[in-house]
């Protein structure tokens, strides 16, 4: 039998900054999941279970830390859920609930994700020196960088067009009242004089470290036909591949690409850059646009810098990528995901604000974690699908 | 006796900075001036310690009411040697204790001077307040019986750092603690796989040690337990030159925490002769500018009576001024 | 909505020690090997996978990462990992071929329980402002659930030293059990506390381990086993973590789950009870008579491989159907602090 019916029906999110260190972390949760809550207009009676996502729990120094959270996640005598895929944790997470829906188990869900990186210092838990490893001291962007090196060389792209994605997320972030970084008046000049930090990445290129926190509420069928405003998932896929394998793909990993065109399928797209009107596509490091616009085939392989260099990924372009500021502009590493898939929510639901593409009635929420190994999307519309 | 994989401590420890909010906030800051807060829940119960959302109705909660520093003895159990970091370090009762004024019970630590036969459900204890207490769980440093207490103090552990610098303990009222530090060391026995551990070896003698994948042929090094494509242990052993190519690489400019070599330098995955998976290294012996995608290069190794089971035997590599290798034959290994 | 069974289970070894690393490769490599032998079923053909693991019992984070190796994950595979037991791992599995997204699922566990000091490593699941600050170690905290039991007469002291009795002689019949063997309650008894009032017996051993059940559509199952054992029901719930707010002597998450599951008919049980009255109060919240065979296979008590040991129960419950020996098992798993989680499904013959 088919899966059901599912819907976006309310999403909530914290303002991000980097130390939220005015609430706890029940505090912190309860701020996106009350909106949540009053967004999809629904009580703690409504809700049928709870789906929590975060990524490693050393960074907050609790083990599985949903346990604790119990009381402030309205869960006790309820199912209760936690997801862990790494950075592509929220996206993951959001797809869990869904299922909770789709296989027609439950009604409504709520589901959360977050990461207080404050209560310690994600660079600490992530360059823990395990024994027997040599670590070559070049921090996180020092992962990535050289990924970026070989999509530059492979694709030709010109240097500048990193800039142009850091200078188009952050001018977004501005108009995004909850976002970590709101910088109007960044420039690609300016991000191109921002210190070179991994040659090729600058300062002005990478995500900042957040707390944060984002919820979504996810109805059936019955209760996105009676939502003002419900954002329908039209279609879900996750793909994993191991970190490192000889001969992978590390610029254009073919889990990514496989997910992407499940996704595709499910929905019945054959051309996304017409048929997709915005993206929220998870983008830590400026180069990773033009990657995944490739990975994700908005683009074919090797051009994908040129719908970004053309403005077409602006809010007003073909393709509007990041309305919200993306991860750029606020990276609680745990929700950064479900921010990437609420923000697509929110857009065909013509809740966005000031960032609100005109007319967005199909959008992408995009995640993806690891070495660029884990990924999650999903394609949400403003009709339902047939 | 069979081979033995190679294990090694693997500590790691980080004092949390743990901000509290506002309920949870004014009962630390009521500790610190010894004082005992419990929160009023939905159905009337007085939580102790606070919950900042109730239990049965998820509302958030914010009557804090004062409860006694003397309670009753729910249940408890017997700790013979106390853990690192456990309140009381010497044996000592674990207890759940219902504070007068609380209807719910706390947890903490029972001193009886080391007696097991001297706690009991039911008996009466009050706190034993920390000498500084600074606005934290511990500034209970633990409960004593009220009636026969034990003579002496007992020892603890280390009172955890206080996180905020007013005026702790001077029972000054303006003072409210934000942030509670929590400190968290835990240690294990961290082990390499069988098929690394040979690798690791070899490389104590200046070998670098790779393994054929029996099903797909490639060579891994390090060998694997499981070929990550085929879930099968590599077996076959290859011994690998120092010598490969960079496939690609970035320019660390940026200073951090720990770093050992000063910026500008180049970490870059190197693909060794013969090896079908790069790895990352570091690249000295030229300028930054000078290093390109395809260029050759060759370990430096560390003088010999430096060596052990690590990697780091190779200080970095560096150019052997050979012709680059052209992109073609390195293009899918990126 | 589809019908899901359980049409494969393998376990690794309880062992206090492996020598293995802490992304379980060397215990999933050979019992993946296993369920495949017996279903039949090759890699390419999973639809789904997922796993529950944690970072905390391996001392780094994404730990689970390298364990995509021993599946050999490429070509790229449709995966998920709960921070939790597999046993949770095997609801998400459920869904997935539930909603007809999938028709096989494998479902798996690891724990390295041994690299750490497992029960320091477990006062972290507790509050991180007022409680977990103190360390109170898992074993302390299921002694005063014990003790409560003890005073209100809800057990004896003899009543527990009968479970670990039994236990200890079931597991004999288990080659992958950690110990097992024939032993007087009376000596039992006789045994100073470790943990007052927990006695060495009353407490599941420090357990390396793992895990693997293979799940397919009641359909596609019939092809993969000769009595796939279809999961009837499956339900988990939570308490508050709030240890002193409540009746520690009962488990109301155990009960409302075994209600919504339905456990009547039940005549095997494979209990996730890692402390002997742990055992009498899930057996009591769920109402599993006297006429009720728990845990032959010797249970967590003789076994206690962390994040695969509700696996292990489900599997332990799913094998009595796919040999033929019973016809409604329940398995039930438990996560968080003096059973603050719990899960129960019932199988049945297909
Ligand atoms: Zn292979």
């Amino acid at each position: 039998m088919a899966k059901q019916r599912a819907a976006v029906l309310g999403t909530g999110q914290t303002h991000h900054r980097s130390k939220r260190t005015d609430v706890s972390m029940p505090g912190l949760l309860r701020e996106a999941v009350d909106r949540a809550m009053v967004d999809a207009d629904v009580g703690w009676s409504d809700i049928d279970a709870v789906v929590v996502g975060k990524a490693p729990d050393l960074f907050e120094g609790v083990m599985m830390p949903e346990l604790f959270l119990a009381d402030a996640l309205g869960a006790n005598g309820k199912p209760l859920l936690r997801v862990h895929t790494a950075g592509s944790v929220g996206g993951s997470t959001a797809l869990v609930a869904a299922s909770l829906v789709q296989s027609g188990v439950h009604r409504r869900v709520l589901t959360v994700a977050f990461e207080k990186q404050s209560e310690s210092n994600a660079m600490w838990a992530l360059s823990i020196r395990v024994p027997f490893t040599m670590p070559v001291g070049a921090g996180a962007g020092g992962y990535f960088a050289p990924h970026v090196r070989s999509y530059l060389r492979r694709s030709g792209a010109p240097e500048h067009v990193g800039a142009v994605v850091a200078a188009k997320d952050r001018r977004n972030g501005a108009l995004n009242p909850h976002a970590h970084l709101r910088q109007s008046d960044i420039t690609v000049d300016s991000v191109r004089a921002s210190q070179m930090l991994w040659d090729p990445i600058r300062y002005d290129e990478t995500c900042p470290s957040s707390d944060g926190a984002c919820a979504m509420v996810i109805g059936d069928e019955r209760a996105g036909d009676d939502s003002p405003a419900p954002a329908w998932i039209h279609a879900t896929a996750m793909r994993t591949e191991p970190t490192t394998f000889a001969g992978r793909d590390q610029v254009n990993p073919q889990a990514g690409k496989d997910a992407a065109t499940e996704l595709w399928r499910q929905a019945g797209i054959t051309d996304p850059l017409s048929q997709v009107d915005t993206a929220e596509i998870y983008v830590p490091f400026s180069w990773f646009e033009p990657m995944w616009l490739e990975n994700l085939g908005f683009a074919a392989d090797g051009e994908g810098w040129k719908l970004t260099e053309a403005g077409e990924t602006a809010l007003t372009g073909r393709l509007p990528v990041n309305p919200s500021g993306g991860v750029l502009s606020s990276n609680p590493i745990g929700a950064s995901g479900m921010l990437r898939f609420s923000e697509a929510a929110k857009q065909v639901m013509g809740r966005a604000g000031d960032y609100q593409v005109d007319g967005a009635r199909t959008a992408l929420g995009h995640a993806y974690g690891g070495g660029s190994q884990y990924f999650s999307m999903w394609l949400v519309g403003a009709v339902k699908p047939t | 006796m069979p081979e033995q994989p190679l294990s090694a401590p693997l500590d790691i420890g980080f004092d949390y900075t743990r901000s509290v909010g506002p309920v949870l906030g004014r009962f630390m800051t009521a500790l610190a001036q010894r004082r005992v807060l419990g929160v009023r829940g939905s159905d009337g119960r007085v939580h102790v310690p606070p919950v900042e959302y109730d239990p049965g109705t998820a509302e958030p909660l914010d009557e804090l009411v004062d409860v006694a520093a003397e309670g009753t003895v729910v249940s408890w159990s017997w700790t013979a040697d106390p853990l690192p970091g456990q309140p009381v370090q010497r044996p000592f009762a674990w207890a759940l204790i219902r504070l007068d004024g609380a209807d719910t019970a706390l947890l903490h630590a029972v001193d009886t001077g080391g007696e097991p036969t001297s706690v009991r459900s039911g008996q009466r204890v009050r706190i034993r307040w920390a000498d500084e207490p600074v606005g934290h769980i511990r500034d209970i440093a633990y409960f004593v019986p009220v009636t026969d207490p034990p003579a002496d103090a007992a020892p603890t552990a280390p009172a955890p750092p206080a996180a905020t610098s007013p005026e702790p303990g001077t029972g000054d009222d303006t003072a409210s603690v934000d942030t509670v530090i929590t400190p968290v060391h835990l240690n294990y026995t961290h082990s390499a796989s069988l098929e690394e551990s040979r690798y690791l070896r070899a490389l104590a003698d200046g070998r670098l040690l790779g393994q054929r994948c029996p099903a797909c042929g490639k060579v891994y090094i390090p060998p694997r337990g499981a070929c990550p494509t085929c879930g099968v242990p590599t077996t076959d052993e290859v011994e690998l030159p120092d010598t490969g190519i960079v496939t690609t690489f970035c320019i660390v400019n940026v200073p951090f925490l720990g770093q050992r070599i000063k910026p500008p330098y180049v970490g870059a995955y190197i693909l060794l002769d013969g090896a079908d998976i790069p790895f990352l290294h570091l690249v000295l012996g030229c300028e930054v500018s000078e290093v390109r995608m395809g260029m050759r290069v060759r370990a430096a190794w560390k003088p010999r009576d430096e060596w052990s089971t690590t990697l780091e035997n190779i200080a970095h590599f560096e150019p052997t001024g050979e012709a680059d290798a052209p992109y073609a034959s390195y293009a899918h290994h990126l | 909505m589809t019908e899901v069974a359980v049409v494969a289970f393998a376990q690794a070894p309880n062992v206090r020690r492996t020598h293995g690393t802490t992304n379980g490769v060397e215990m999933l490599v050979p019992i993946f090997d296993e369920v495949y032998t017996r279903t039949g079923l090759s890699k390419a053909d999973i639809g789904f996978w997922c796993s529950g693991s944690s970072d905390y019992l391996a001392g780094r984070a994404f730990s689970f990462i390298s364990a995509v190796d021993a599946i050999g994950a490429f070509p790229p595979i449709h995966e998920s990992h709960v921070e939790m037991d597999a046993a949770w791992a095997l609801y998400e599995a459920w869904l997935k071929i539930r909603m007809g997204e999938v028709d096989t699922a494998l479902v798996y566990g690891f724990g390295k329980s041994s690299a750490g000091d497992l029960r320091r490593v477990l006062s972290l699941q507790l509050d991180p402002y007022t409680v977990a600050p103190l360390w109170p170690d898992s074993v302390s905290i299921a002694a005063l659930q014990a003790r409560l039991g003890l005073e209100s007469g809800r057990w004896t002291e003899k009543d527990l030293a009968e479970v670990a009795a039994r236990s200890r002689r079931d597991a004999t019949g288990n080659p992958r059990a950690q110990f097992g063997g024939e032993t007087d309650v009376a000596a039992l008894l006789d045994a100073d506390p470790v943990a007052d009032p927990l006695r060495r017996h009353d407490i599941a051993p420090v357990t390396d381990g793992a895990a693997v059940i293979v799940l397919a559509s009641a359909e596609r199952a019939r092809d993969l086993a000769d009595r796939p054992a279809v999961i009837g029901g499956i339900e988990h719930r939570i308490d508050t973590p709030s240890l002193g707010a409540r009746d520690l002597t009962t488990s109301p998450s155990t009960r409302l789950a075994g209600e919504a599951v339905g456990t009547d008919g039940v005549e095997v049980a494979e209990l996730h009870a890692p402390f002997t009255h742990q055992e009498l109060i899930v057996r009591d919240e769920l109402g599993l008579g006297d006429a009720v065979r728990i845990n032959p296979s010797g249970g967590t008590l003789t076994g206690n491989p962390m994040f695969s040991a509700g696996l292990a129960r489900i599997g332990e419950a799913a094998q009595r159907i796919l040999d033929g020996e019973a016809t409604r098992t329940l398995g039930h798993a438990t996560s968080g602090p003096a059973l603050q989680q719990n899960l129960v499904t019932v199988l049945e013959r297909g």
